[in-house]
């Protein structure tokens, strides 16, 4: 079945990886900037990574007939220094143009100190400025519950529209809040933290299908980039039928992420 | 909110999972086993083993009964609490329990 991974770290994959998803029936992925496992020494690294993911991972991924669409910003990690976050973000508005770029993202925070949370009140206004979706990264964890809670609380602060945020990594205790207040939910599927294809079903039995979807986020640590089509086995194992699946990840993803006016489907562009 | 509604009978439920969750939990009291032959004591006394010995009767819990919370309230139980910033982030990582919960 088509389906679109909406959040996965190709930069740290392989290309055979881009022919298994494909193979899966991936059609569509969106990368979000992130930590790349070290910290960047200079602004540069981070000129350079958004050259990467804007003009490198596109034609990577057009080679399985996957479209590659991302998501700008400087990651909770490398924020606790306000002076060097602030010198990356003054590099982003020249790549907001490209065509592959949806939103700001994943920002959000990590450790939810002061300056984490300094340097993701003036991304929100990044966004806000210049009208883009928001995917946000919520801590890990223990750091988990908090702050996702400050995050969007700095959202509804700034007058942001929730329907125009994606929350990530939601789980049991984060995901009730993260809907009844509007905003979008995201799903993380991994092997030792955050959800298991088997907990993200029960989400979705327990809070429904609505704004909500699956990714693998898969990256450099333990993850797996298949995760999304085995979490469709899963739901399929319990009797779900195919609408579900179709509704989680196509329908869901397509609805947020159409918002951007730039996100389409490879067979409908 | 939907009703919560698997699609499945509970007699498929235990007939699918109950191996799976029979090797986890196995894996859990081995590890607790392993911990306690290990040279050393700082292992015992170590806050995500306090805080997993916590964790470990909510999955018994009769106020866990009917309300098929278990998972949410072992993941506050984990959780950090507070409501201020921290005033600075002195690391990048996270443990899996909250390092200031007195377990
Ligand atoms: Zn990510």
């Amino acid at each position: 079945m088509a389906y679109i991974d909406p959040h996965i770290h190709m930069v740290s994959r392989t290309t055979d990886d881009y022919r298994r998803m494909a193979q899966a029936g991936c059609v569509a992925i969106t990368e979000p900037a992130f930590w790349a496992g070290f910290d960047r020494s200079s602004p540069a690294g981070f000129y350079d990574y958004f050259r990467q993911l804007t003009d490198v991972e596109p034609k990577r991924a057009a080679q399985y007939g996957i479209a590659h669409y991302c998501w700008l910003c400087i990651n909770p990690k490398e924020a606790e220094d306000p002076a060097f976050a602030r010198e990356v973000m003054k590099l982003i508005p020249e790549f907001l143009d490209k065509p592959n770029v949806l939103g700001i993202g994943e920002i959000g925070l990590n450790k939810n100190s002061r300056n984490e949370l300094i340097i993701l009140e003036e991304q929100i206004e990044l966004a806000k400025q210049h009208d883009r979706l928001i995917l946000v990264h919520t801590p890990h964890l223990e750091d988990k519950l908090k702050g996702t809670r400050m995050t969007m609380d700095a959202l509804i602060n700034a007058g942001i529209d929730p329907g125009r945020v994606l929350i990530d990594h939601v789980e049991e205790h984060t995901v009730a809040e993260v809907l009844d207040r509007g905003f979008w939910a995201g799903m993380t599927l991994y092997p030792d933290s955050k959800c298991t294809p088997q907990r993200a079903v029960d989400i979705i039995e327990c809070y429904g299908n609505e704004r909500i979807w699956i990714n693998s986020a898969g990256d450099w640590g333990p993850s797996d980039p298949l995760s999304v089509p085995k979490c469709h086995v899963e739901m399929r194992r319990r009797g779900h039928n195919q609408k579900l699946v179709e509704k989680i990840s196509l329908k869901n993803p397509l609805a947020f992420l159409g918002q951007s006016g730039r996100f389409i489907l490879p067979e409908h562009s | 909110m939907p009703q919560p509604s698997c699609p499945l009978t509970s007699q498929q439920v235990v007939d699918i999972y109950f191996m799976e969750h029979r090797a986890k939990l196995l894996d859990v009291a081995a590890f607790l086993d392993r911990l306690e032959r290990a040279e050393g004591h700082e292992g015992l006394q170590d806050v995500r083993v306090r805080a997993l010995k916590k964790a470990i009767p909510l999955l018994l819990d009769s106020n866990c009964e009917n309300h098929a919370n278990r998972t949410q309230r072992m993941l506050e139980l984990l959780s950090d609490h507070t409501t201020e910033p921290t005033p600075a982030a002195h690391t990048q990582s996270a443990l899996g329990a909250d390092p200031n919960t007195q377990y």
